[in-house]
């Protein structure tokens, strides 16, 4: 009835999952009392949960990144206490606990906070600054939302219900095969991350479409934002790299389910050809995250030195650049697997040659500081703390790229100290600094700076402090994912290493009390003007939070960094004569909960695949299509917002604007 | 295990190019961030006495040079990689005094095998070798992936079921080592580091006889209880019976290792070989 | 808010690109739905290269077990493949229909493609449920394993396909040429299209080059 469910599958005997499940359990029932008692369950409804505005969308792809980073950051900190202190001991953690918290840790910061935190900033900003009013399939996108959640959830639920894959990020057969791995760990892994890849390719092909055929008049592709041009090339590497995955994992689980040979030791599979094909997905995949950060510290940059952002052809040939040798480079992950010493080489300079345009990046940023009035607001202390790191990490991922000296620090502490460097000092501090800049034009106040500031400071240091300590573990030959070790020179530095991760804590924790100081001074942070910044870009020209329309009218764009033009136009003329505008009724998605019901029934058909439960995975099946065809059912999509409405929104918004100008124009 | 403390000419060759390709970088990168420290700090707002250039946003000469650094940079780097990877290839010989030594490696769930066909003996979590000789390694897996990796002897290399994959090193000194897997392969995949004793070439013929003596012996029926998971803390020798034990092993003649026996819940099953035998 | 709307005059080209010729402006919703799900057909079809290239990979671990020469049939194949290219042709016939609203040509036309769909369906069922009785399933090699999965999400992309034609039936039937069905519809002959190169490039790959093994 339950297939391979039982009572053996809650982990009575462990404590730490056990417990942590239940509080999250706890706090998870604690707000859904509030929720109900408090009688904001219509509000959530109505304009959250079924919502398709990509604004709202946004926000909670960023709330699901932000929740998914504690979950994530608290397994890290498991793995640094576990390695600080398994010197000639078991340490705290069991290897098959331990195992669980690195494969985890791994899973979620790539898939559950590093994707959603990107996507969902992609989301909110880019039809903003293209001047659109929303993204090509506003329903699609809230599907895609809420597949990612489910992927979430499924990983969370393995925390007490069975267990989390014990093989790694990557689950590499044959080790998760059935024969090496039996239990219901690595099903979990695969079913979730199935499930958040439709949603993440659902969402790249949304926003492919909305760059390339949504754009407001005379937003010409060589006028788009830098923040518009990453995105595109991020989202095109989505639309070519997840089927790879969804392919790979739909292999695995093959032959995890019904005894197919793709990459099993008998009947001739092939274990090799996993490698070549998640790394086919994995190294675009690296890109994918790391562009739309670029685009952001771009836009931050520019924005916060006064000045437009220098090269900006070249930045843009850059950026696809980047995105088209991704493709090229994925064997530099196993230059230890015996390829000749010809295929080594070239695919070793194929990934030096990706630093030549990330290079002419950070160049490109440095010369727009240059001549600039840089304001040193948080997000641009991100963004300089940022380019010094991020510096850092390149020079260790070419060297990791020359075959003769990743025959030494392959898979070592080293390399483990490399990718942290480029993904925490890249896309972490990316992440960071976009949600700082565009936190006032999402909510209509300003974060507040202090915290902020302290969260920056926390963060940089306890970052230098975990990570450089494991470069030097590399150096010492200390290879990753040991739950425990016997080499006496490791030790100093696991235990540094661990002290940072308490340094970083504290960031995060700033982080957390920078929202609640702010949410509490809102009105004291309040952006009247829809421009705290002195912004570039059209998001700017619009009001904080924007109207569900974003804009009454399409923008005209008549050049580069076109809200700034705007603005120079506007002081230029003094204000000048301003008829009244003549507003027409805007027509918007409905708003649909289709996508909560797909992941609804995504979610039971994940869970019954997991536990092979089939009465269920029928049922799960037959909901989810049954929600298509009510869904391509329906008659009306769109509702209507009356011109006399459109114009009390605007006009409010109107007001703050014109005085905002004229003080501008008196200076 | 330091890697700038090489014990081998591999491992010399490996971390000399890791050091050289770390110059060679460093001699833009230190410059580059001196200058986003530099540009930041004097391009405050609050600095009355820079210059704000609103206008300078385009030029050709600063995009010529800025496209020529990390290009010239990656010229270099790749003409380093090119011949590192054809001169360290791990495949290639790395000649050596008196005849090689060949050593058939077989990574097991959670221990390493080393056979030496050619003196007919075996050990486990044990390698021993002579100071100065080419050593060759065949390498394979009884069941999983591995990475075989001697750090100061240098290139590591995987270790798959059903393959073959190949590794020549050399020891210059006496001494002990250590190897590790570099490749995560289960739960017991941390006590999978094995002691390297690199001793003289003349006390070697010695150990090989020494060894020869042990009353254990490893053949098929001795090895498939090896190969069982769980951990090995002793350091066990065997009499080699068939020679062709490797390849019996690599051509799959020899099943793949059996996987964990299930010990509790189908949910979450426990692998039962982690008590040390 | 008149200021958005004429956005920009000053420095408004610092990079001097030159004038370049203005975008319009958003696309119709025709183009942007047509547009997105030619993106994803071709995320798609990236999906189904890795099934083509695990199959090229696996082709000869047949671990003792039968070759391609030794089990495609030939004569079901080319039945398979007509009957995939004239549903091609009717489907195309249908699309025309619904561009020109006449119900009748739009019925006839979706449902000789949805049999020629299912009679396809059919003989692949059977091919499979043949080879699966004889013992040689998708577990008895790698080769087999990487056949039965390249056809088989063929198929499985064949089912759907039959799914939604009927669903688009139903649609037409119930709200008649509406501008949201009709841009459905032009999804769906894309979708039908791209199976059918898909197919041919099975048909090759797999039936022609297998059997010359």
């Amino acid at each position: 009835m339950l297939g391979k469910l039982d009572w053996s599958a809650i982990p009575f005997d462990q404590p730490i999952p056990l417990v942590a499940g239940a509080m999250v359990l706890v706090a998870i029932l604690g707000v859904l009392t509030w929720v109900v008692v408090k009688g904001h369950l219509p509000y959530l409804w109505h304009e959250w949960i079924t919502s398709v505005d990509h604004k709202r969308i946004g926000v909670m792809y960023v709330l699901l990144a932000s929740v998914m980073l504690l979950r994530g950051g608290s397994d890290a900190i498991m793995m640094r206490v576990q390695q600080a202190i398994a010197y000639q001991s078991q340490g705290y953690l069991p290897p098959e606990h331990y195992n669980q918290i690195f494969s985890a840790h791994g899973t979620i910061m790539i898939f559950f906070v590093a994707m959603p935190f990107v996507i969902g900033l992609m989301n909110l900003v880019v039809p903003l600054q293209l001047g659109v009013r929303d993204v090509a399939f506003p329903t699609l996108n809230s599907v895609g939302f809420w597949l990612t959640a489910t992927g979430a959830l499924l990983v969370n639920v393995s925390l007490v219900v069975g267990e989390f894959s014990r093989t790694g990020w990557l689950a590499f057969p044959p080790l998760s095969g059935l024969t090496y791995s039996p239990g219901v760990g690595v099903d979990y892994y695969a079913w979730s991350l199935q499930i958040s890849g439709i949603g993440t390719l659902v969402a790249g092909i949304n926003l492919v479409t909305t760059v390339l055929k949504l754009r407001t008049r005379g937003m010409n592709y060589l006028r788009m934002p830098m923040f518009c041009w990453t995105t595109l090339a991020s989202n095109l590497l989505i639309v070519a790299a997840f089927p790879i995955l969804t392919a790979t994992l739909a292999m695995l689980l093959l032959d995890r389910y019904l005894g197919f040979h793709f990459f099993t030791n008998e009947a001739g599979g092939n274990v090799m050809m996993f490698m070549n094909l998640i790394w086919a997905w994995g190294h675009p995949e690296v890109y994918i995250l790391v562009l739309p950060a670029f685009g952001i510290f771009s836009e931050v940059v520019s924005t916060f030195s006064g000045k437009a952002l220098f090269g900006y052809r070249s930045m843009v040939l850059a950026t696809m650049a980047i995105c088209v040798i991704s493709f090229m480079v994925w064997l530099h992950h196993f230059f230890t697997m015996g390829a000749g010493p010809d295929v080594n080489a070239i695919f070793g300079i194929a990934s030096m040659i990706i630093a030549v345009p990330t290079g002419v990046k950070i160049y490109n940023w440095l010369f727009t500081m240059y001549g600039g009035r840089i304001r040193f607001a948080t997000p641009m202390l991100w963004a300089v703390g940022f380019m010094v790191t991020f510096i850092i990490g390149g020079l260790t991922g070419v060297l990791v790229a020359v075959p003769p000296a990743d025959f030494l620090l392959h898979n070592s502490m080293f390399l483990v100290a490399h990718f942290h460097n480029v993904i925490i000092g890249g896309v972490l501090f990316g992440a960071f600094a976009g949600f700082e800049y565009w936190f006032p034009k999402a909510f209509g106040f300003r974060l507040d700076e202090r915290w902020g500031k302290l969260a920056f400071w926390f963060t940089f240091t306890g970052f230098y402090i975990t990570f450089m300590p494991l470069y030097i573990a590399g150096m010492l030959g200390m290879t990753r994912r040991l739950q425990h070790y016997d080499v006496a020179a490791w030790r100093p530095w696991m235990f540094v290493a661990a002290i940072g991760m308490a340094v970083l804590s504290i960031g995060v924790i700033c982080q957390v009390m920078q929202l609640v100081v702010s949410i509490r001074n809102r009105e004291a942070l309040r952006d009247r003007t829809g421009d705290p910044w002195d912004g570039r870009s059209l998001e700017w020209a619009t009001s904080s939070p924007p109207p569900v329309f974003n804009f009454a009218f399409h923008p005209d764009v008549r050049g580069e960094d076109a809200y700034w033009d705007l603005k120079t136009h506007a002081k230029q003329q003094l204000l000048g004569h301003h008829p009244e505008p003549e507003y027409q009724d805007i027509e918007m998605p409905k708003n649909s909960p289709t996508g909560f019901v797909c992941a609804f029934f995504a979610t039971i058909m994940g869970f019954a695949l997991i536990w092979h439960i089939w009465w269920m995975v029928i049922l799960g099946g037959l909901g989810a299509f049954a929600t298509f065809v009510v869904f391509a059912w329906r008659d009306h999509d769109e509702y209507v917002i009356p011109a006399a409405e459109v114009a009390r929104i605007d006009g409010v918004n109107l007001e703050e604007r014109r005085s905002l100008v004229s003080m501008a124009g008196s200076i | 295990m330091n890697l700038l403390d090489p014990q081998g000419p591999v491992a010399v060759a490996n971390s000399q190019i890791l050091v050289d390709s770390v110059f060679i970088m460093l001699v833009i990168v230190v410059p580059t961030i001196i200058a986003i420290l530099a540009f930041a700090f004097w391009f405050r707002a609050s600095n009355r006495r820079a210059h704000y250039q609103p206008d300078f946003v385009y030029s050709g000469r600063v995009e010529m040079v800025v496209w020529a650094i990390p290009a010239l940079t990656v010229i270099l780097l790749g003409g380093v990689a090119w011949i590192g990877s054809h001169q360290l290839d791990p495949a290639a010989p790395v000649p050596g005094t008196g005849s090689p030594v060949r050593i058939q490696a077989v990574s097991l769930d959670w221990k390493w095998l080393f056979i030496y066909p050619d003196q007919r003996i075996a050990t486990v979590n044990t390698l021993t070798v002579p100071a100065g000789a080419e050593l060759n390694f065949q390498l394979t897996s009884s069941s999983v992936m591995n990475v075989f990796f001697i750090p100061q002897l240098g290139s590591m290399i995987y270790t798959m079921n059903g393959m073959v994959t190949r590794l020549n090193l050399r020891a210059d000194n006496e001494g002990k080592l250590q190897g590790l897997s570099a490749h995560f392969s289960g739960d017991g995949f941390p006590d999978m580091m094995f002691d390297v004793n690199v001793i003289s070439p003349l006390a070697f013929p010695d150990w090989v006889a020494t060894t020869a003596k042990t009353d254990s012996v490893l053949n098929e029926d001795s090895y498939k209880k090896l190969m069982e998971q769980g951990i090995e803390r002793g350091r066990p020798t065997y009499r080699l019976e068939d020679p062709r034990l490797f390849d019996l092993i690599a051509t799959q003649h020899i099943p793949p290792g059996p996987g964990p026996q299930i010990a509790s819940g189908a949910g979450r099953p426990r692998s039962g070989g982690l008590d040390a035998r | 808010m008149s200021m958005t709307a004429t956005v920009g005059r000053g420095r408004a080209d610092p990079h001097h690109i030159g004038r370049a010729i203005e975008h319009p402006g958003p696309a119709s919703k025709r183009i942007v739905t047509a547009y997105g799900f030619w993106v994803f057909l071709l995320s798609d079809i990236v999906m189904f290269s890795c099934f083509f290239a695990a199959y090229a990979v696996l082709v000869g671990q047949t671990a003792d077990g039968p070759k391609g020469s030794e089990i495609f049939e030939h004569r079901n194949v080319a039945i398979e493949t007509v009957c995939l290219l004239l549903s091609s042709f009717t489907c195309g016939m249908a699309s025309i229909a619904a561009d020109v609203r006449n119900r009748f040509w739009f019925y006839l036309g979706m449902a000789v493609t949805c049999l020629l769909g299912l009679v396809f369906l059919t003989i692949e069922f059977r091919e499979f449920a043949n080879l699966v009785s004889r013992g040689y399933g998708p577990s008895r090699s790698a080769f087999l394993t990487a056949f039965f999965s390249l056809v088989g999400c063929h198929g499985l992309h064949v089912s759907a396909g039959v799914l939604w034609l009927l669903t688009m039936m139903a649609q037409v039937f119930a709200k008649g040429f509406r501008a949201d069905i009709l841009r459905r519809m032009m999804c769906f002959a894309l979708f039908w299209h791209a199976l059918d190169i898909i197919w041919v490039a099975v048909f090759s790959v797999v039936y022609l080059l297998g059997s010359s093994v």
